[in-house]
């Protein structure tokens, strides 16, 4: 009979034991750290896959104009811009004219998914491409074959082969003020903005200097000469390859991201740090 | 003295014995919410199993070899990551290696003694009882006493000579540092002159920023914003002090889209016009130029100045409009100013109100 009690009373203190464990195991899975873990897990799957969704599309390659061509592009603008530009480009109430704006103008706005536009806003964003590279080529080439006005550059101005430190002076004297002087874009007044210049081919944003799209001014050849503006895309490319000095630009936007960083980060380690120093141990 | 002693051992509190002894106590007052005194005192798991309690410490000065293999690491790193001269990417990369491995090597000591302190070092639980603030009535009387002493051996009441000219000292000793700040302000006789004029004069060409080329008015087509500094700023003595004062923004406008106040009709070319870039408010760069609208907004303070009004303010803290340069075109086409600003570019300034009387 003692061997038996014996043999009960270890059972039961194993069960207990056992019993011990569970419990500490579940106690660990309900720690706040894996709450945390698995928040930074899920937001950082959402992060990666909206990134490899994003991918922008390729930039486009010239093709020459013809007078296939203006009569292709000419069928396009009836069909999609002339609601809002006129069929003679003349303008309306909903459009400015186009007159005169020329083919690059035409290759930012439509090669950049601005237009056609998506509703009257503010300012026309950034979306996706609507018109394929040879169908805007062609409505460049229909609008510039109507008046005269700037021409897409050309390649050799595009090439990210210039001065880099001139190009970066320029940048701070003429655009860094509204587009951050890392590119990284900035607002404007009643809803309009600056746009992030990170993503922006060499095309368009040599295009965009030229024409003053929207309410940015216009950089004519007379103010930025068109070695300025190779310079200036140098610049502009060489900050998009070159990792920042100064370690996560956090998105380059100054005391705002690092404040929000630091208020975040830097102090939520603080609060969990004092926490922990002053918990007991188990 | 007894009533300073404050360190007591630990005695759970409980409101029958414990408030009459208790040293630092002055009142208990019976509240509504009992006092539920210290939780009983808890065992660690090390306490319990001396195996449990070697595993921590083994686990501790894990983190202390982490922490000398980090101390190591920075060493390496500063060696296998060196700076190259334009290079930002190796500058990059030279910091956080060292920066991340010295944060390392300190972090896990900290952690180490933290964690060594909290779970193995013994957990005896003392009471630090708050003791008054007063002192007893001995303590405050021999306070006084020592002072009245200190007062009669010093003679720092008596010898009013010593004592006055004493304070007459320190009062002078900080006088020196306003004559050495004040050169820190503009060092002319008149700053308030200073700030009244620009480099800008009659005839003086208006030139890019920064190459200082000239600008010929047909080069400023429509919607075009222009930096502009004066013609030899470039090659001036306090290049940046008059750049601070002289730097204009210059905008085309069709002639029907802005009004022209009296006096000022011929302050524009063919609807070029330039405005102060100094911000009225503060004197931030204001060249935020919207050319649809024809807004010039402030990057500081959000001041909005409307261009097609002579700079109005339309928006945020500044008080006036932006001071517009007169300018035409000289013989050979390229703008030129009629004469400096009619008024002080930038902030206010105490002697600012009196220019009109200059």
């Amino acid at each position: 009979m003692p061997t038996a009690r014996n043999a009960d009373a270890r059972r039961i203190r194993r069960a207990a034991s056992a019993k011990g464990r569970t419990a500490r195991v579940k106690r660990g899975r309900r720690s706040p750290l894996a709450t945390v873990a698995l928040l930074a897990i899920g937001l950082m799957f959402t992060g990666g896959a909206y990134a490899l969704f994003s991918a922008s599309p390729s930039d486009n390659g010239a093709v020459a104009a013809s007078q296939e061509n203006v009569e292709r592009g000419q069928k396009l603008f009836a069909a999609n811009c002339a609601t809002c530009h006129g069929l003679a480009l003349e303008g309306t109430e909903a459009g400015p004219t186009l007159l005169g704006v020329g083919a690059a103008s035409v290759d930012f706005q439509v090669g950049t998914g601005r237009m056609p536009l998506m509703n009257q806003s503010p300012q026309a964003p950034v979306k996706p491409v609507q018109f394929t590279e040879e169908d805007t080529q062609a409505l460049a080439d229909y609008v510039a074959s109507l008046a005269p006005g700037p021409a897409i550059p050309s390649a050799e101005y595009l090439q990210a082969d210039g001065d880099a430190t001139h190009g970066a002076e320029l940048f701070r004297i003429n655009c860094a003020m509204c587009h951050n002087v890392a590119g990284a874009g900035g607002a404007l007044t009643e809803g309009k903005y600056a746009p992030e210049l990170h993503e922006v081919t060499p095309q368009h944003i040599y295009e965009a200097m030229l024409t003053g799209p929207q309410n940015m001014p216009v950089f004519n050849d007379a103010n930025i000469t068109p070695e300025d503006k190779r310079d200036i895309i140098t610049s502009l490319v060489y900050m998009r390859e070159n990792p920042s000095p100064g370690g996560f630009e956090l998105g380059s936007l100054g005391p705002v991201a690092e404040g929000l960083f630091a208020w975040v980060f830097g102090i939520g380690a603080l609060v969990a740090l004092a926490v922990w120093l002053t918990a007991r141990s188990n | 003295m007894a009533n300073d002693k404050g360190a007591g051992d630990l005695v759970p509190v409980d409101p029958e014995h414990s408030a009459p002894t208790s040293a630092g106590t002055a009142v208990v007052h019976r509240d509504a919410v009992q006092n539920p005194g210290l939780p009983p005192h808890r065992l660690r798991v090390g306490d319990l199993d001396p195996k449990k309690a070697d595993r921590t410490e083994r686990g501790i000065s894990i983190l202390f070899y982490i922490s000398i293999v980090a101390s190591i690491g920075a060493i390496v790193s500063y060696f296998a990551f060196p700076i190259i001269p334009d290079n930002p990417a190796s500058v990059r990369l030279n910091t956080l290696f060292l920066g991340a491995s010295i944060a390392l090597a300190l972090l896990t000591i900290g952690i180490g003694v933290v964690h060594w302190g909290k779970a193995l070092m013994h957990d005896h639980e003392g009471v630090d009882v708050r003791h008054p603030v007063r002192g007893s009535d001995e303590t405050r009387a021999r306070a006084v006493e020592i002072f009245d002493q200190a007062n009669k051996e010093s003679g720092f009441g008596r010898r009013a000579l010593l004592r006055n000219s004493l304070i007459g000292a320190f009062v002078a000793f900080p006088l020196p540092a306003i004559f050495l700040f004040r050169d820190l302000a503009p060092t002319s006789d008149d700053p308030a002159a200073e700030l009244r004029h620009t480099m800008w004069d009659k005839g003086v060409r208006l030139t890019r920023d920064p190459d200082g080329a000239p600008i010929k008015a047909s080069d400023v087509t429509l919607g075009s914003a222009f930096h502009v500094i004066p013609e030899g700023l470039n090659e001036s003595e306090h290049k940046l002090e008059e750049k601070a004062k002289a730097a204009v923004l210059l905008m085309r406008l069709k002639p029907s889209d802005f009004n022209v106040s009296p006096g000022r009709e011929d302050w524009n070319y063919d609807g070029i016009v330039a405005y102060s870039k100094i911000c009225t408010h503060v004197g931030c760069p204001v060249a935020l130029y919207e050319q649809q609208t024809h807004h010039l907004l402030c990057p500081c303070h959000q001041s909005q100045f409307d261009i097609k009004n002579e700079a109005e303010v339309i928006f945020g803290p500044a008080k006036r409009p932006l001071p517009q340069l007169p300018i035409t075109v000289d013989a050979e086409g390229y703008l030129v100013a009629r004469s400096d600003f009619t008024e002080p570019v930038g902030p206010s300034f105490w002697e600012r109100g009196d220019y009109d009387n200059n």
